[in-house]
């Protein structure tokens, strides 16, 4: 299968080349280059709002989009992740409908339900898309996702899959959570200790494979191997936590915040306090997708180059 | 332990410092919990203990947040509540049905110890033993350090998605319809029951379960409230904030009574109209009136 990867020469995107190169032919689209990379690997360093982008597309070939070229940096301007994950997802999207392709892959994620007090334990795959109630910084996260949505209604003819994994962590990987994780004496709020899912870098590649078998289509989350108490993740990796109250801890860290002494926004915090973790039975249905690591494993994987 | 974590390449040593378990105050706190609640439970409570079934991952935790290591520490004062301090006597226990069923009892008493004592009930009396999952209120999870207590005992939050999960998975679900307005209502209402939520029964027409009821006697008068002060639970952000007569609701030393009823059984569609759950409900509500009733009349006082 002749496979387009956005935002390839992130640490999930080089992750997901690895996978796929051995039984697909690959190419890439992002802004960055990808030294490194096997020879029959074309990366097409462009910006994907870029009208050029067309052209791939136009060339014809493409069986399978897979759109991972999704900022999150809270520290840049919300016009740019507007602009880069709104506009950039509307315009390849777009292309795939109108040149053919018959398989598009959406990396959503399932902090987009958003923690909150009145969640169920398990969220299903419609549970509605919250997040940005309390974290403004996400809404162009969750307006990713709509579309997405509305193009599955739209374009029946394309198999779209978006996938919505819970906490990704791994060697390579820089996000909040991971980064979190490898805080040695990271901040917990005091008196509140939720059920946190991880899932191994390793194993979102695998859902993502699994994701373009034909035939496959709808709304999937992605889990890792189970859920644990935050403690119990702190204390699996040897951390030594500081409870701070819950009304010293906003206002703290926002004051970090702005004056650049930390790199976790504030609202992050309501993952520490309130629940925010999925079911992800569907995917394990409909796409046969079992995760490899176990919760030991996956835990671990954020020290491992740290 | 799971076979997986043999297999694993252990990690650098630099990286990982590791922990035992208990440790600290807190740890050693939980240990001697513990032992507490095993010396007064004695051999049998340890084997009945290990026949409960619950599903733990390789650490120990159940997908909810179960916790019977720690569950077994919290047992320990609710124990002593249970066989010293409240001298809880159950009445029909035996008509427990096994598998699946919704536990639903009046609520009262300010503090849900009546919950805890039906919960202890299940554990130490009822065969086979078993973990109540009471169904808790949203707000309790926006308190600090109860909401993780809850959760480690097995409490869930009382959405009807929770309630299905573990109906399905074969769970016995402790439900109080009347919520917050029988637990913190004033003392002249005492053995009224209050308005019962239709939510329940929505779930055992769906879930096909048995619904048992159990009337909760004494209760009502170990912190008798003379007032809701409503402005001030405003204020709070508290459902309610009932004046007892020792201001805050201590509990005096009454004696419980809980009387188990035959398992109800119904049968319609969990669609159906308010209209037709109501009557139900109402079905539900007279058998617990009349269980509180009659309890009432043949115990021999409210502190013996």
């Amino acid at each position: 299968m002749n496979v387009l990867i956005t935002g390839i020469s992130g640490n999930l995107g080089r992750g997901l080349l690895r996978r796929l190169h051995k039984d697909h032919a690959v190419q890439g689209l992002d802004r960055r280059p990808l030294p490194g990379r096997p020879k029959d690997v074309e990366v097409h360093q462009l910006d994907i709002r870029k009208k050029k982008v067309e052209e791939l597309f136009r060339k014809g070939g493409i069986d399978a989009l897979i759109h991972m070229a999704i900022i999150h940096d809270p520290r840049l301007p919300q016009e740019e992740h507007h602009s880069f994950n709104v506009l950039g997802t509307k315009a390849v999207l777009g292309f795939a409908a109108r040149y053919g392709v018959k398989k598009v892959v959406v990396l959503s994620s399932a902090n987009n339900y958003g923690p909150s007090p009145r969640n169920d334990n398990f969220l299903s795959e419609d549970a509605p898309l919250l997040g940005s109630q309390r974290f403004a910084g996400i809404r162009d996260l969750i307006e990713v996702d709509m579309f997405a949505q509305q193009f599955i209604w739209k374009y029946p003819e394309v198999e779209t899959v978006i996938l919505r994994p819970v906490h990704i962590v791994g060697p390579t990987i820089k996000n909040a959570p991971s980064n979190y994780l490898r805080l040695e004496r990271p901040w917990t709020l005091a008196g509140f200790d939720p059920m946190v899912q991880l899932l191994h870098q390793d194993d979102l590649a695998l859902c993502m494979e699994k994701a373009l078998r034909p035939g496959a289509r709808g709304i999937f989350n992605v889990v890792g191997p189970g859920e644990l108490p935050l403690s119990r993740i702190l204390g699996e990796l040897g951390r030594t936590p500081i409870p701070v109250p819950q009304f010293l801890a906003k206002p703290l860290l926002t004051r970090m915040w702005q004056s650049r002494l930390t790199s976790f926004p504030a609202p992050e915090l309501d993952h520490l306090q309130f629940l925010c973790t999925v079911d992800g039975s569907k995917a394990q249905r409909e796409l046969e997708y079992r995760p490899v690591h176990t919760l030991r494993e996956t835990i671990r994987s954020v020290l491992i180059g740290g | 332990m799971p076979p997986d974590s043999s297999s694993e390449k252990p990690p650098p040593a630099a990286l990982v410092r590791h922990r035992e378990e208990p440790r600290g105050l807190f740890g050693r706190l939980r240990g001697a919990m513990e032992k507490w609640t095993l010396q007064q439970g004695g051999e049998a409570l340890e084997k009945r203990l290990e026949r409960l079934e619950v599903p733990r991952n390789e650490y120990g935790v159940d997908p909810f947040g179960f916790d019977l290591e720690f569950a077994k520490a919290a047992l320990g004062p609710v124990l002593w509540l249970y066989q010293n301090y409240f001298r809880v006597e159950t009445h029909g226990i035996e008509k427990l049905p096994k598998g699946s069923c919704l536990i639903v009892a009046n609520h009262s008493g300010q503090l849900p110890l009546d919950a805890a004592m039906i919960g202890c009930s299940l554990l130490v009396e009822a065969e086979p033993p078993r973990v109540g999952r009471a169904m808790v209120e949203r707000w309790a999870q926006t308190l600090p350090f109860v909401a993780p207590l809850f959760a480690r005992i097995g409490q869930v939050v009382g959405t009807p998605e929770n309630c299905r999960r573990l109906l399905a998975a074969g769970e016995t679900i402790l439900v109080f319809p009347e919520g917050v307005r029988g637990l913190n209502k004033t003392y002249e209402k005492s053995y009224q029951l209050q308005e019962f939520g239709l939510g329940f029964m929505r779930l055992a027409l769906e879930c096909k379960v048995p619904i048992v009821p159990v009337a909760v006697v004494g209760a009502e008068e170990q912190a008798p409230a003379l007032w809701d002060f409503k402005a001030a639970a405003k204020v709070l952000g508290f459902p309610a904030l009932p004046i007892t007569l020792t201001l805050v609701p201590l509990p005096l030393p009454v004696k419980y009574h809980l009387h188990f009823g035959a398992p109800l059984r119904f049968e319609g569609s969990p669609d159906d109209e308010d209209a037709g759950l109501e009557r139900r409900v109402r079905e539900v509500k007279a058998v617990i009136q009349a269980m509180l009733d009659a309890g009432r009349v043949s115990r021999k006082s409210i502190f013996f």
